[in-house]
């Protein structure tokens, strides 16, 4: 029987050799609680995510649009789905998990905690929202643990898509009419810096950095990956001819980088812990959806007994 | 031009987007994930369909409207869709049902469409038979899931089977411009869908402890552009961004 300690040690090898950890491999304990929580949180981030675009279905302005939108969506709940099974391999089920979140003891990514307002704001969720968590899944294809990994690798695929769509809105909303600008424009105003808040604490205030940078789950600062978001996206602005809403904003030659202003982290914090303008409203919504299914759940399970039972 | 025509394919496109704006209301409120995912799915499917109709009805009417000016920019009494179709969600249950009884016949429609001389409307109703199919086997089986599941479940699909039960008939009532085309010999005659759709219905109800309820009254009017007080609601909805800023592209 092997030590804690070389286990530890082995299993923190197995990492630095680039292997990936899979789900019937000893890992810690500490390790299992990361990452359940870091993927759990990522899974509910699909779902509630669903909310904000759901509300423009049914007044998308023209048919291809609402197909597209559709299609969208449709592919978060798959990301919800992927990410759900991917916890479920290192132990906890979809029903906790779930709970977790209604009872709002799990996080989920604060961006959905903003409202959707304008038609436009389908164009800046796609081409921001969706635009920061590629560079986030990016990051996470080749993170430590197997099957995550793998569910990322899928849904990298699928997210190239999503900000495209986003951008097309935003390219059609810029070439029109001056309503249509501003509104692109509005958008781009209250979306920005909420976008720049999906990457987390800035790296000196992060309470999991460090962890998860040595076991691989995390491999680069939530710091490096924003700077990697602002770098790509601002000639993306200026193509679209809006303009970003940060007077400090401003390349740096030396750098190589763009500078940027100070997010509000006071904002950030109260989104966080609940105080967003629409914290409530979401988990409202996802809390009368889980309740209202609950007989079509036990409908089903049921159904499936009676006919185990028969086929037995 | 063949009005008839025109207006049977406005009638198919009007079920289709209604029905696609309905279930597309679930999107993200299913009563689990899988389930939201099927919703959405057909939804697109019944938007898709939607498209090819009144892009057919454009190609015939050539006068420069497109598919979102059908879509979008027609008045109430304008709309052709059957009642059943803007029936309110109201619960998985009603929607369920609601999508069992159209499918029940839109399976034996679009089979016998997928043979139409008129070679647009049969290569549109081959695809659509496909998705139909899929779409039937997915609310039969949650009509046997629910009538054969808990109790609660058997009450509520009773109920919805109940309720929709008087908008049923008027699939099969048809309207002048399908007496027109049944006599042109491009759509099948009302009995042999009432057939059909009579044998799904007997089928399923019988897997699943659902009474059939008996024939009465029947709602009509959605064929002819008389709808209940729901659609003006869909319609609010559905066309504000084109009512407020008409003519732009998007
Ligand atoms: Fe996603
Ligand atoms: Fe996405």
């Amino acid at each position: 029987m092997k030590d804690q300690e070389q286990l530890l040690k082995e299993f923190q090898e197995k990492i630095d050799r680039e292997e990936k950890i899979e789900p019937k491999d000893w890992m810690p304990e500490e390790y299992r609680k990361t990452l359940i929580r870091q993927i759990s949180q990522h899974a509910h981030s699909e779902v509630v995510g669903m909310l904000p675009e759901g509300n423009w279905i049914t007044r998308a302005p023209n048919l291809r649009r609402k197909a597209i939108l559709l299609a969208k969506i449709q592919d978060e709940a798959g990301h919800g789905l992927y990410l759900y099974s991917a916890a479920e391999t290192l132990g906890i089920d979809r029903d906790t998990l779930i709970d977790e979140l209604l009872s709002g003891k799990a996080k989920y990514s604060s961006i959905f905690n903003y409202p959707a307002l304008t038609w436009a704001d389908m164009g800046a969720i796609g081409w921001l929202v969706d635009g920061a968590a590629i560079v986030n899944q990016v990051a996470l294809c080749r993170t430590s643990y197997g099957p995550y990994a793998r569910a990322m690798v899928r849904i990298c695929k699928e997210e190239s898509f999503h900000q495209r769509q986003g951008y097309e809105i935003l390219l059609a909303l810029c070439r029109g009419n001056a309503a249509q600008k501003k509104m692109a424009q509005d958008s781009l105003n209250r979306w920005w810096w909420p976008s720049l808040m999906m990457f987390g604490p800035s790296d000196k205030n992060s309470a999991h950095t460090a962890h998860s940078m040595n076991w691989k789950i995390k491999r680069f600062t939530n710091d490096e990956l924003r700077q990697k978001f602002v770098d790509m996206t601002v000639p993306q602005a200026n193509v679209l001819g809006i303009k970003i809403p940060d007077d400090k904003l401003q390349w740096n030659e030396q750098r190589g980088h763009y500078d940027f202003g100070e997010i509000n982290w006071e904002e950030f914090n109260h989104v966080v812990k609940g105080n967003g303008p629409c914290n409530r409203q979401r988990l409202d919504d996802r809390r009368k959806a889980h309740e209202e299914g609950q007989w079509v759940r036990d409908a089903a399970m049921a159904y499936a007994e009676k006919r185990s039972n028969k086929i037995a | 031009m063949n009005e008839a025509l025109i207006k049977y394919l406005l009638s198919l496109g009007d079920t289709s987007l209604i029905l696609g704006q309905r279930l597309g209301e679930w999107c993200g409120h299913g009563p689990v994930l899988e389930q939201d995912i099927a919703m959405t799915n057909i939804s697109l499917d019944y938007i898709g369909r939607a498209r090819l109709f009144y892009q057919y009805v454009c190609e015939l009417q050539n006068d420069g409207q497109n598919e979102d000016q059908i879509a979008f920019m027609r008045e109430e009494e304008d709309y052709l869709n059957l009642l059943l179709a803007e029936y309110p969600n109201k619960d998985f249950a009603y929607t369920i049902a609601r999508q069992f009884f159209l499918d029940s016949y839109f399976v034996p429609l679009f089979e016998k469409l997928s043979s139409s001389s008129d070679e647009r409307l049969s290569q549109i109703a081959a695809k659509s038979l496909k998705e139909s199919h899929y779409h039937f086997r997915w609310s039969s089986e949650w009509m046997v899931r629910l009538g054969d599941g808990t109790e609660e479940s058997n009450r509520r699909i009773q109920e919805a089977v109940q309720h929709l039960w008087e908008y049923t008939g008027e699939m099969f009532q048809y309207a002048s411009y399908e007496n027109d085309l049944t006599q042109q010999s491009l759509i099948p005659a009302a009995e042999i869908l009432k057939e059909a759709w009579a044998f799904h219905i007997q089928r399923v109800f019988s897997e699943s402890r659902i009474n059939r309820p008996s024939d009465g009254w029947w709602q009509t009017g959605g064929k002819s552009g008389r709808h209940t007080e729901h659609l003006g609601y869909i319609l609010s909805d559905m066309q504000y961004m084109q009512r407020v800023h008409p003519g732009l592209d998007w």
